[in-house]
């Protein structure tokens, strides 16, 4: 198996859980409810915990260690999807981003708990079961706001159709796509989005809410490969702003 | 001699720094030890959540307690190999968080059903008439619940 789509597939799933991650905890103390201001920091633990995990198999490919791979690269150096650095905006958007990507990730790591390369396979069995605990959050509070008040369901459609076109981008096919799904490694990004349209419309249909038509959306596709919006650069100068104060300090 | 028994013993000395009741055998993240010809003590552990910054705690708590009782030839590894679930905690151990006021997980046959989590037995009166307020709490491995019976809120250990 080529070593560069492996490390290619390990840097979207770390990169990904670590930004999102980071946009989780900016709601640390500012949450609408005590609840939620615990849920999404204790998601942003996940998160960052799960990225580390993707960023220790790539350690292990000879790749720089997580915390140098994490706080040092510049932003035309992530692999992340354009939806997860996008600013936190109201509740509503947060919320609905939530949604949009916790029902790809999980289906991302229950495809790879079955992937030809073991030690995938071994960490996304052990993720899959705390991503689970994401998905049932995001869902119960789409479905009870999402038939709640006319305002609540006004302001959830209108971030759901401002963050689709960036959630088709979380489905960007890598260079190495043929090679992967042929090597058993990962099924590619068209089988996840098809599970994963299933599984948000399943959801949606109990709900006010409406999926735009994906024929007048034009998917925002580039983060894979290093082009991001004017968001993300500013998200990692702050998040590696301690980290860079004396990068040997021992914590 | 030394053998894994006594490896496993002198470990039960390793409690959960967020639970101190409970010790890392008990638990279920000490996966396996293996002692060489040599004497070399190897010790394998499991994260309880990926994200848990507990368990660099204790492993070195592991390294510790090891040193104190003269192994010094010691390799203590996280990984990922035999991953860890909330079956794996012992009888001893949910009597354990019982006591200490948190629910025990159910067990359950590894197919996650999250219907479980609605009707959590209270630790303190044993009722099953509660609601689940947030599967998030206070620490990754919490969720949060209400008891209708006796009128208040407490942990579970979640089902993992």
């Amino acid at each position: 198996m080529n070593e560069l789509a492996i490390k290619d597939l390990l840097y979207k799933l770390a990169d990904d859980q670590l930004i999102l991650g980071h946009r989780n905890s900016e709601w640390t103390g500012f949450g609408p409810i005590l609840e939620e201001d615990i849920a999404f920091s204790s998601m942003a633990q996940d998160k960052i915990g799960h990225s580390l995990a993707f960023y220790t198999l790539l350690q292990e490919l000879g790749e720089a260690d997580p915390d140098t791979v994490a706080f040092t690269r510049n932003a035309n150096q992530f692999h992340n999807n354009q939806l997860v650095e996008l600013p936190n905006g109201e509740y509503d958007f947060s919320l609905i981003r939530h949604f949009l990507y916790d029902n790809a990730e999980i289906i991302r790591f229950e495809m790879l708990s079955q992937s030809s390369y073991e030690p995938i396979a071994k960490v996304a069995t052990k993720l899959k079961g705390e991503v689970k605990y994401h998905v049932l959050h995001a869902n119960t509070w789409i479905k009870n706001l999402g038939t709640s008040t006319e305002e609540a369901i006004l302001r959830l459609q209108s971030s759901l159709n401002e963050a689709i076109p960036y959630a088709l981008g979380m489905f960007e096919p890598s260079k190495y796509e043929q090679e992967l799904i042929e090597a058993g490694v990962y099924p590619g990004e068209e089988a996840v989005k098809a599970e994963w349209l299933k599984r948000i419309q399943a959801v949606l249909e109990k709900t006010d809410l409406k999926l735009p038509d994906f024929a007048t959306v034009e998917p925002k596709m580039g983060g894979r490969y290093g082009e991001h919006t004017e968001h993300l650069q500013p998200l990692l100068d702050e998040m590696a702003e301690v980290f860079k104060i004396d990068p040997t300090a021992e914590w | 001699m030394l053998t894994k028994e006594n490896i496993l013993t002198l470990l039960e000395e390793v409690k959960d720094p967020e639970i101190p009741v409970l010790s890392l055998v008990d638990l279920g993240v000490i996966t396996s030890v293996e002692i060489s010809d040599e004497g070399h003590v190897t010790v394998n552990m499991t994260p309880t959540f990926a994200g848990c910054p507990a368990m660099d705690y204790m492993k070195k708590d592991v390294e510790r307690t090891l040193n104190k009782h003269g192994i010094t030839s010691h390799t203590v590894n996280m990984t990922f190999d035999k991953p860890w679930d909330s079956n794996k905690l012992s009888e001893k151990g949910r009597q354990q968080l019982k006591e200490f006021g948190l629910a025990p997980p159910p067990k359950y046959d590894l197919i996650l059903d999250l219907d479980i989590l609605e009707h959590v037995k209270c630790p303190y009166c044993d009722s099953d008439n509660t609601d689940m307020r947030t599967p998030f709490g206070p620490t990754l491995c919490r969720s949060m619940h209400y008891c209708n019976n006796c009128r208040q809120m407490f942990e579970q250990f979640k089902p993992l």
